[in-house]
């Protein structure tokens, strides 16, 4: 177990926040800086969030219910609307950037959610030809019937990749949960993304599941250089899976941390 | 012990007794009479007697008639359908971008598709009759405008309804407004979207028979000639036809209902 005061945590009052997060040289993939975000008068969930996420990196989001972990992912990408606070992805500043910009930028990251959302009613390979709307829009992409040799090709190529190739022409609502999520990683993949950011994606899994969806981020982040920003409630998962933990509290970055210098206990002291 | 029924208020007694006025006052108005609804009894029968057993002597020419009834249903149906999946789209709460034009076209969409609704087909039918003239054209128009009216209102709220997650899943990957609508809005209102359509073409079939009386093509003005001129027995024939093609509509659509949302994937 880590030592206390190897610890980098810091009050809420006082978030442990690194003034140029990605200094020193390293390339710097996303970058938050005083995020804020409220829903309503009295529901502050952001104050004053930040961090960076290195190219190559693992980084793993904690922290208990509503401590603000799905809120910053949206935010990172402008899927909600922050209050306050700047955005760097890719070396570009997205804090005011204009929608079609955005839309270029968001396409070269892969979004996976914790309840996949996959479009219920349509094959397998039509929600993952779907990952390629950001790039190129229009009916071509809407479903697998109508994309073009190439798009269907590349799309095999990324269901075969979550080993899910047999399944292209499958129902997405008739895919148990394991596959489901594996589409949508495809569908991620299909982007060909610079960065994958994950909302919880193993939440809704059995363990076993959850355990082969996380070996597929992994061998992304090793094997193809992806960077990966995830989050999870599974302290041990976080740990495993991850180069560096942040953990949110009360709406504010209370441990940014590398990985192999953590203990599970020590994670677990940011919950409840 | 709590008792079986809660004393109502002061204020919730004076509208249970303001609701019985009301509705009494409505009975009255509506001419409700038991002595007349006994004393007609005979008459019924009598109608009755005379109009068994059916005609079959225009038999062809009147099932030339019932065809003409369905062809205008299923034309204006579908033309109904086509042009409210785009009016619905941008009826929808919060399907497009919330910019000042597009409020606009919500507000007039919504408005287009209030006017379509309220209005009666019949209205429709005379109105067509008077600007396009006499005929199946004239029904057919009127059963589009009342499907718009119709299918706009619960394709839009069909849409409204599905689950948000797909579409904030493709607007993550870099998704436009409009592949996102297509692709994950319109898949998952699809089952809503099939069921009422089907509904739709089996409240034409129903409307497309009453355009008749009006001249706007179609089996009903045969009915009302039979009518006028004392004819039951031809007319049972008319009635019996609608009814075999009103339950033929509705037992294909309940067919295709269940067998279109088993159906396979795209």
């Amino acid at each position: 177990m880590m030592p206390q005061a190897q610890l980098q945590t810091v009050g809420a009052s006082a978030p442990a926040v690194p003034e140029q997060p990605c200094a020193g040289g390293e390339a710097c993939e996303l970058r938050v800086d005083g995020l804020r975000k409220s829903f309503g008068k009295n529901r502050a969930v952001l104050q004053g969030v930040s961090f960076a996420v290195h190219r190559r990196e693992a980084v793993a989001l904690i922290g208990s219910n509503g401590a603000g972990k799905s809120t910053a992912l949206r935010c990172a990408l402008r899927l909600v609307e922050p209050d306050a606070g700047s955005l760097t992805l890719f070396d570009e500043d997205i804090t005011s950037a204009k929608a079609r910009r955005l839309r270029h930028i968001r396409a070269e990251v892969g979004f996976v959610f914790q309840k996949h959302n996959l479009v219920p009613r349509v094959s397998a390979l039509t929600n993952v030809i779907h990952g390629n709307l950001g790039r190129a829009g229009g009916i071509r992409g809407w479903s697998q019937a109508f994309a073009p040799s190439h798009l269907r090709e590349r799309a095999m190529a990324c269901l075969e990749r979550v080993g899910l190739a047999d399944q292209a022409r499958k129902r997405a609502d008739q895919l148990s949960g394991g596959q489901s999520q594996r589409v949508a990683i495809a569908r991620a993949l299909m982007q060909d993304p610079k960065m994958i950011v994950a909302d919880e994606p193993v939440a809704s899994l059995d363990p076993v599941a959850g355990q082969e969806v996380m070996d597929l981020f992994h061998q992304l982040t090793r094997e193809e250089g992806i960077t990966l920003l995830f989050t999870s409630h599974n302290v041990q998962q976080a740990l495993d899976y991850s180069d560096r933990v942040l953990a949110l509290k009360q709406g504010a970055i209370v441990l940014d941390q590398r990985s192999a210098n953590l203990s599970a206990a020590d994670l677990g002291k940011h919950y409840g | 012990m709590p008792g079986r029924l809660e004393r109502p208020g002061a204020l919730q007694f004076t509208a249970y007794v303001a609701l019985a006025a009301f509705v009494l006052w409505s009975f009255q108005g509506a001419g409700w009479s038991f002595s007349a609804l006994v004393s007609g009894g005979p008459a019924m029968a009598d109608f009755l007697s005379r109009a068994w057993p059916p005609s079959l002597e225009r038999l062809p020419q009147l099932s030339k008639a019932l065809v003409e009834t369905f062809q205008m249903a299923l034309a204006g149906t579908i033309i109904g359908i086509i042009v409210s999946l785009p009016l619905a789209v941008l009826a929808a709460r919060g399907l497009t971008r919330q910019t000042p034009i597009s409020r606009v076209f919500y507000t007039s969409s919504r408005l287009l598709i209030a006017l379509f609704r309220t209005v009666p087909d019949l209205v429709w039918a005379l109105v067509f009759v008077i600007s396009v003239g006499l005929g199946p054209f004239a029904g057919t128009l009127a059963i589009a405008v009342d499907t718009i009216g119709f299918c706009g209102r619960f394709f839009a709220e069909s849409m409204e309804d599905v689950e948000k997650g797909p579409s904030e899943a493709l607007t993550a990957a870099g998704a436009g407004k409009f592949d996102t609508i297509f692709c994950a809005v319109v898949p998952a209102a699809m089952p809503s979207f099939i069921t009422t359509s089907l509904f739709a073409l089996e409240k034409a079939t129903r409307s497309s028979v009453v355009l008749g009386l009006v001249g706007a093509g179609g089996i009903g003005i045969e009915l009302k000639v039979a009518m006028d001129f004392f004819d039951y027995q031809l007319a049972m024939t008319i009635i019996l036809m609608i009814f075999v093609l009103v339950l033929l509509v509705e037992r294909l659509g309940t067919i295709a209902r269940g067998r279109i949302l088993e159906g396979s994937s795209r």
